[in-house]
């Protein structure tokens, strides 16, 4: 129950801060708005099919993902307060509460892509919607998990800038796979059944990667 | 009063191929204080830092018993408060949401307003309990410092360098609350200045190893 409010109150530090500056809530509106304007100016009248379609929405989320989630934790380095964080509460404690965070950003993030790409591309109809609302459910929480655990890692490097997405595109290879073929599935108008083991990847993929992440999370924060 | 101790046995701590100090051999039984002195470099910030359990020492351990029990390392954090000038809060928030939240990280339990209210105007702060930390000198953010040190009342409490940044009424502030702590609980001051150290019942230099 303890545990419950803390994590709580973590969250809802971040939240209050994030509508006080909108950091995270600037930098990733403005990058799904350019890259989303990008690529419909360089597709131009083409109907692209839903391969290149599930790779354009995916490629959005992750660069934009990349951009916003790692501050998290750069930005309590940055500005000093990762001492103060320690000093307050547990590493359990806070990494839930990062992690809740930026399972929220993304869900925005993606929710914002999905609207954009609707508006902007006839052809991207949700044809099977299950199967692209439970892909987009588990594929941000993948993401937000790699994520959270990576801007832990790179706070303290020197050039984390460059470090973050190159640290990230290796573990997220197989969560990036798995969404692009749920949705391309989700586009297609498969049965639900046929998705059904790419949605089981993705659930194992997010138990990992949150259960490692936890068990690691220590070691990282404490020096 | 609860029964209190902390001990240190053999801490070292090295850094690369530094050692900053060694076979640290530290025995506080509460009410109790102790100052940790030294020259500049000594490693005063690093021990003190160590006893919160933010840095592990390279060698030796750090135990802090409350009722008899040894409190883990991962959860010191609810029975301490510390206070230092490198400790940062949060600009964007005021005074009086800084001790909240940070309250509510710690134990889950929000702290009702009116005893934010009276701890801020014990630290001087009542004036400007709404305004954000961004706008205050350093002096005032020492006191929120210690308002968010002292709102959960800590069996231990760990200063460094004390009176940093502090005006005389400051001053006066932080020599009561350290006289409150060493009657009540466990006080540990890291210092260079002699008048702080003497606000110890006991001492240890660094450095001299």
């Amino acid at each position: 129950m303890n545990g419950a409010s803390q994590i709580a109150a973590v969250v809802r530090k971040d939240v209050h801060s994030e509508l006080r500056n909108r950091y995270a809530i600037n930098a990733l509106g403005m990058f799904v708005l350019t890259t989303v304007a990008t690529v419909l100016f360089a597709l131009r009248s083409e109907s692209p099919g839903p391969a290149p379609l599930a790779g354009m929405y995916w490629v959005v989320v992750f660069f934009s993902a990349m951009s916003g989630l790692a501050r998290v934790f750069v930005s309590e380095e940055e500005r000093g307060t990762s001492l103060t964080l320690q000093l307050t509460t547990s590493p359990g404690v806070l990494f839930a509460g990062k992690l809740l965070v930026n399972i929220a950003l993304t869900l925005l993030l993606t929710t914002a892509v999905t609207v954009l790409y609707v508006i902007a591309f006839p052809t991207f109809e949700l044809k099977t919607p299950e199967i692209f609302v439970l892909t987009v459910l588990l594929g941000s929480v993948g993401f937000a998990a790699s994520a959270t655990i990576l801007a832990a890692i790179i706070a303290k490097a020197n050039s984390r800038g460059t470090l973050y997405p190159v640290l990230a595109f290796p573990i997220m290879i197989p969560l990036l796979m798995t969404v692009m073929s749920a949705t391309e599935r989700a586009l297609s108008g498969a049965p639900f059944g046929e998705a059904i083991g790419d949605l089981q990847v993705l659930a194992g993929y997010c138990l990992i990667m949150i259960a490692g992440s936890f068990l690691l999370f220590d070691h990282v924060w404490t020096e | 009063m609860r029964p209190m101790k902390l001990t240190l046995t053999g801490v070292q701590k090295r850094f690369n191929r530094r050692t900053i100090f060694q076979k640290i051999e530290i025995e506080i039984r509460g009410p109790g204080s102790l100052a940790v002195v030294g020259r500049n470099g000594s490693g005063k910030s690093t021990l003190a830092k160590i006893v919160a359990g933010v840095l592990s020492p390279t060698s030796g351990s750090v135990q802090l018993e409350l009722d008899g029990a040894v409190i883990p390392r991962v959860e010191r954090y609810r029975h301490l408060g510390f206070v230092s000038s490198y400790l940062t809060l949060y600009d964007e928030f005021t005074a009086a949401e800084n001790v909240s939240l940070l309250e509510a990280m710690r134990s889950g339990i929000t702290p009702l307003p009116a005893a934010v209210d009276a701890l801020l105007a014990a630290m001087g702060l009542e004036a400007r309990r709404n305004d954000r930390v961004g706008t205050f000198s350093s002096g005032m953010k020492q006191r929120v410092k210690y308002a968010v040190a002292l709102v959960h009342r800590p069996p231990l409490l760990i200063l460094d360098e004390p009176t940093a940044n502090l005006d005389f009424d400051g001053i006066s502030l932080v020599k009561r609350v350290t006289a409150r702590q060493k009657s009540e609980g466990l006080l540990l001051v890291a210092t260079n200045d002699p008048q702080e150290a003497n606000w110890c019942d006991d001492r240890i230099e660094l450095g001299k190893e």
